[in-house]
This record gives structure tokens, C-alpha cells and sequence, in this order.
């Protein structure tokens, strides 16, 4: 502490008391637009706190879906996005764990090459080569699949890096002390390096999930089907220009179902969160 | 390097085979078409295609709607990135200060990070929904017109809103990182000299927290540029006439309607140039750090 102030802390607290609040209004709101009638919304006469309608809207939502836009009830799209996230995070970290491994733990011809193959993806985020990326997974017959929901995103230049680092700090002498246990590269792999990775796995993971809950861009052109879609694409389709026929409570009511998990990730998994943030942006 | 390794021929190769193949599918190959088609003309009707060199980047930059939509982004990248960053840096020198229950406010202020560009776009959209939205309603007790499906800057103040909110957490926690590193004692001794807090702020604070302000301001324009599709696809659509365009957003707009096929390359291999550019920038920066 550098000096009392005569007020104590009492400005700072104001500050990030006001700064909290302007943070949590919008979902709030959201949170209150899903308890209401439809007309109370639109008449402009929706009170500040929360109406009588939670149960029947989220029910609604949840299993019957919007009338008049994607009729997919939202639990569908609930679980597709699920899918989605775990496949993209735990196949982002299978594949670059082991890409990992065989950079720092084997010598072959080619070693630099597949390095550099891998580090200059993160020069190629999907959003510069959407058509030509979209043509290949058409061509694949991956459309309105969740191979064609996850493959394309699922090598992770980003992974691999903070992979291979880490195996660089890890000493020398376990792997000796193994070998002379006689185990191969495999048992290493699995009785050493695992275990000692799993912080830096779950860290990795919770970054991962929200990348791939939020995608938008990639779901959106490689799903056609109301049945494949994400909830992250479904609450935009149900937002139709022309306002009468939007059902905003049940568009906020699928805004706050699509926050949830990530949000939960994040505030359960803190530690980890921030931890994996931090590395994975080294 | 390992002085420690496994002597196998083939084990590596499949080890890095799922990843490799993967790059190669789905982003070298895409990215070598991109670059291929940007130099290629094709016919109306899709029948004959001919090699025209530079011709598709010459007709680009000489539209004025390229030069908008550049326009466009770089006053939506620099909006959103004044903002957030000012409040994010606002907010973690106050999360910074010895305070009571201080992780709590760090809980409370991070995880719009995990919220989805496209859902707070919905967020805010609802808010400034015209004719019944909170907000809009607010703005018009002020008397103003408040229409961004006709008004170009009111879509825009909305889009640059949702997308500022959404980072403001993420620059929160790379702030206050960056504050907690930065050594007491220095702050201690300008105290005893006389300095109070705001001149100790600008001083000293300030420029020891420059290398992480300057690495942030490279994520928010990449951010601004590249991750904020949701939330302009979710609110505005681009529009109105295309007020909210951007550059990626021109890219799936142009490609999706199907016609110019070398043109919407040519679009591609730009922003994949601005890519590389800062994506060079922000790895200069993780070495001066590695320096210090």
C-alpha cells in the first residue's frame, strides 16, 4: 500500500461496481425478456425484473422451438453444439499432443518441415479461405456432418506450440530413467508425459470448448439442416427482419441457454481459465 | 533440444500424420486455390476460366465499395478497440488496488469472454431494438431518431457496442496482469518523492504497461477485423448499405451470391496478407519481451 486515501477504497469500489453492472445489463435484460409475454416486449412496456412466464417460454423453447422461423427446438441444437465443442477441443489436443511429442522426442528427416507446416496455420484462420475451404469439404461429402462441423477446425498450430514447450522443460533424465525400466515410446508417452501434462491439458481444453461453442462462420456454411445446426446459428435465424413475427422472449431465453455452458466453464474453471489464456496467447 | 530421444523411423511420421493431413486438406490446399483463383478470370456462365495476372486486384482497389468497406473496417477496428481498452484499463487499476474481496470483481468481470460474438450481438440488438429496445427508447427521450436500419452510423454505433463489450474482459485480465508485474517499489519511491496517484499513473504506470498495451491493441485489431463476424451477421447484416460492412464480412457477402469468383480471392489473399502482417507484428513483440 502506497498511501491511505482520506475516502478509503470507496472510488475504487464505485468504479468496478459501475464497470460490473454495465458488464451484466445486457444479459440481465436478456434474462428479464425471457420471463415475459411476447406483446409485454413488444408494446415497450417490459418492467425491469423478471415476469411470470420462465418456465413456459425455456419449455417451449427448449423442446417445441420458435413458430414462425427454424421450428428446431433448441435442445437439438443444444446438443449439437456440445458435440461440436468437445469434438474440436479434446481432437485439438489429441492431435497436437502427439505432434508435439514426435517434434521434441524423435529425430527424423523432415523434422523442421512439419514444424513450420503446423506454425504457419495460425496465418490461416478459416476466415480468409471460406469458399475454397467450403468447396473441399462439399467436395468430401462432409456437409451436414459433424466430421464436417469439427475436421476443418480441429488442427491447432496454438496446441501444438504450447505442447512442444512444455516438453522442452521436461528433464532429460525421466525419459533415461524409463528407458532403463525398459519402456518404449509409447509407455513414456503414456506413464510420464500424460500425466505430467494434465494441467496444461485442462487449461488448454476450457480455452478450446469456447472456441468451439462460439463458432459461427464454419457452422454456418457447412450446415444446411435445421437438425445439424448450432444454437449459436440458430438464435440468428430466429430474428427475422420484419419484428412482428420475432418471438423475442423465446430469443432470449435460447441467448441465455447458449451462454450458459461456456460461461460456467469459465467462472467454475477460473484458474484454469486464465492460466490457459495466458499460455495459449504466448 | 533433447539430448534424450527415441531412434524410430516410421513412429514419428505417424504421429504427426492426423495433423499434418488436416493442415494440408483444409488449409493449405484452400489457401494455394485462393491465391490461384485471384489471378483467374471466369466467363459469366462459369465455362471458360483465363489467366489474367494482377487484373482482379487492379479492378478491386479501384472500387469505390473496396475502398468503403476498407473505410468501414478500420474505423470499427480502431472504435473498438479505444473502448474496450480505456475501460478494461480503467477498471484493472482499480481491480489492482489492495482491495477487499478483490477476486470477486475479477469473477464478475471476465466471463464475457466465453460469450459468443454472435449472441452478443443478440444481446445488444434487443437492447437497441428501435421501436421497443431499452436503450432505443432512451435515446429517443433524447430526441434522437434512433434508426440503424436506415441510419448507417446509428447500425454502427450498435455493432461497435456489442463488439467492445465482449473484449473488454479479455483486456481486463491481460491488464491486470500486466499491472501486477510491475515492481511496488518503484511506486513506492515516487510516492515518497511527492507524486500522487495520477502522476504516478502516467509516469510510471503507463509507459512500464506499454508493452502490454501495445500487444493488445494487435489482438483487438485482430479481433476487430477477423472474430467479430457474428455479432455484424447477427445485427446488421452488413447494412444498412453496407454501412456495416467489413472486410471479412464483404468476402462471405461477395462469395456467397457466387458471381465473381477471382474477385472474392483476390479479397481472400488481402486479408490473408493482413493476417501474416500482424500476426508478424505480435511475434516481434513476444520477443523483445522474451529480452527484457
Amino acid at each position: 500500500m502506497v498511501e491511505q486515501h482520506r475516502f478509503g477504497n470507496v472510488l475504487p469500489h464505485l468504479i468496478l461496481w459501475i464497470g460490473i453492472l454495465i458488464v451484466a445489463f445486457p444479459v440481465y435484460l436478456a434474462f428479464v425478456g425471457s420471463t415475459h409475454e411476447p406483446t409485454i416486449i413488444s408494446n415497450g412496456q417490459m418492467p425491469p425484473w423478471p415476469g411470470s412466464h420462465m418456465i413456459e417460454n425455456y419449455y417451449r423453447t427448449i423442446f417445441v422451438g420458435t413458430s414462425g422461423t427454424t421450428r428446431e427446438p433448441v435442445g437439438t441444437m443444444l446438443v449439437n453444439s456440445f458435440i461440436m465443442a468437445m469434438v474440436i477441443a479434446c481432437g485439438k489436443i489429441a492431435i497436437s499432443i502427439i505432434s508435439a511429442y514426435a517434434i521434441v522426442y524423435f529425430r527424423f528427416p523432415l523434422r523442421m518441415t512439419a514444424f513450420w507446416v503446423i506454425f504457419i496455420t495460425l496465418m490461416l484462420p478459416v476466415e480468409v479461405r471460406i469458399y475454397p475451404t467450403y468447396k473441399i469439404a462439399a467436395d468430401l461429402n462432409l456437409l451436414d456432418t459433424y466430421a464436417g462441423l469439427t475436421l476443418p477446425l480441429i488442427a491447432s498450430a496454438t496446441a501444438t506450440l504450447l505442447f512442444r514447450q512444455f516438453f522442452m522443460t521436461v528433464p532429460d533424465e525421466l525419459l533415461e530413467a524409463s528407458r532403463i525400466d525398459g519402456a518404449g515410446p509409447f509407455r513414456f508417452f503414456k506413464d510420464t508425459l500424460l500425466p505430467l501434462s494434465r494441467t496444461n491439458m485442462a487449461a488448454l481444453f476450457v480455452i478450446l470448448f469456447i472456441y468451439g461453442w462460439n463458432q459461427y462462420l464454419w457452422p454456418l456454411l457447412i450446415t444446411t439442416r435445421d437438425e445439424m445446426q448450432t444454437i449459436v446459428i440458430g438464435i440468428k435465424k430466429m430474428i427475422v427482419t420484419a419484428d412482428a413475427i420475432t418471438e423475442w422472449q423465446l430469443v432470449m431465453a435460447t441467448a441465455m441457454l447458449a451462454m450458459l455452458p461456456p460461461v460456467a466453464v469459465v467462472v467454475l474453471m477460473q484458474k484454469l481459465f486464465v492460466r490457459g489464456l495466458v499460455e495459449t496467447e504466448k | 533440444m533433447k539430448r534424450s530421444i527415441f531412434n524410430y523411423r516410421i513412429l514419428p511420421y505417424a504421429l504427426l500424420g492426423p495433423q499434418i493431413a488436416i493442415t494440408i486438406i483444409f488449409f493449405y490446399w484452400p489457401a494455394i486455390q485462393a491465391v490461384w483463383q485471384s489471378f483467374l478470370l471466369q466467363d459469366a456462365f462459369g465455362l471458360s476460366t483465363m489467366f489474367v495476372g494482377m487484373e482482379n486486384y487492379v479492378t478491386l482497389i479501384h472500387q469505390p465499395e473496396y475502398y468503403h468497406t476498407l473505410v468501414n473496417t478500420l474505423l470499427f477496428s480502431a472504435l473498438v478497440a479505444l473502448i474496450s481498452l480505456s475501460i478494461a484499463l480503467l477498471l484493472a487499476v482499480q481491480a489492482d488496488k489492495p482491495l477487499r474481496a478483490g477476486g470477486v470483481y475479477r469473477t464478475l468481470l471476465i466471463w464475457p469472454y466465453a460469450v459468443a460474438p454472435a449472441v452478443a450481438g443478440v444481446l445488444w440488438a434487443f437492447m437497441f431494438q428501435p421501436s421497443f429496445g431499452l436503450l432505443a427508447r432512451g435515446l429517443r427521450e433524447l430526441g434522437i431518431d434512433w434508426n440503424p436500419l436506415l441510419d448507417g452510423n446509428h447500425a454502427m454505433t450498435m455493432v461497435v457496442a456489442a463488439a467492445a463489450w465482449k473484449q473488454i474482459s479479455y483486456n481486463f485480465l491481460f491488464f491486470l496482469a500486466g499491472l501486477a508485474a510491475i515492481p511496488r517499489s518503484v511506486l513506492e519511491a515516487a510516492a515518497i518523492d511527492g507524486a500522487g496517484p495520477a502522476r504516478r499513473f502516467w509516469t510510471i504506470v503507463f509507459p512500464l504497461l506499454s508493452p502490454t498495451t501495445f500487444f493488445l491493441i494487435v489482438v483487438n485489431i485482430v479481433y476487430a477485423f477477423f472474430d467479430t463476424f457474428g455479432i455484424i451477421d447477427a445485427m446488421t447484416g452488413g447494412g444498412p448499405a453496407k454501412a456495416t460492412e467489413t472486410l471479412v464480412y464483404k468476402v462471405y457477402f461477395d462469395g456467397r451470391l457466387g458471381g465473381d469468383l477471382g474477385g472474392s480471392a483476390a479479397q481472400s489473399v488481402i486479408l490473408m496478407i493482413i493476417v501474416i502482417g500482424l500476426t508478424a507484428i505480435q511475434f516481434r513483440y513476444v520477443e523483445r519481451k522474451v529480452t527484457y
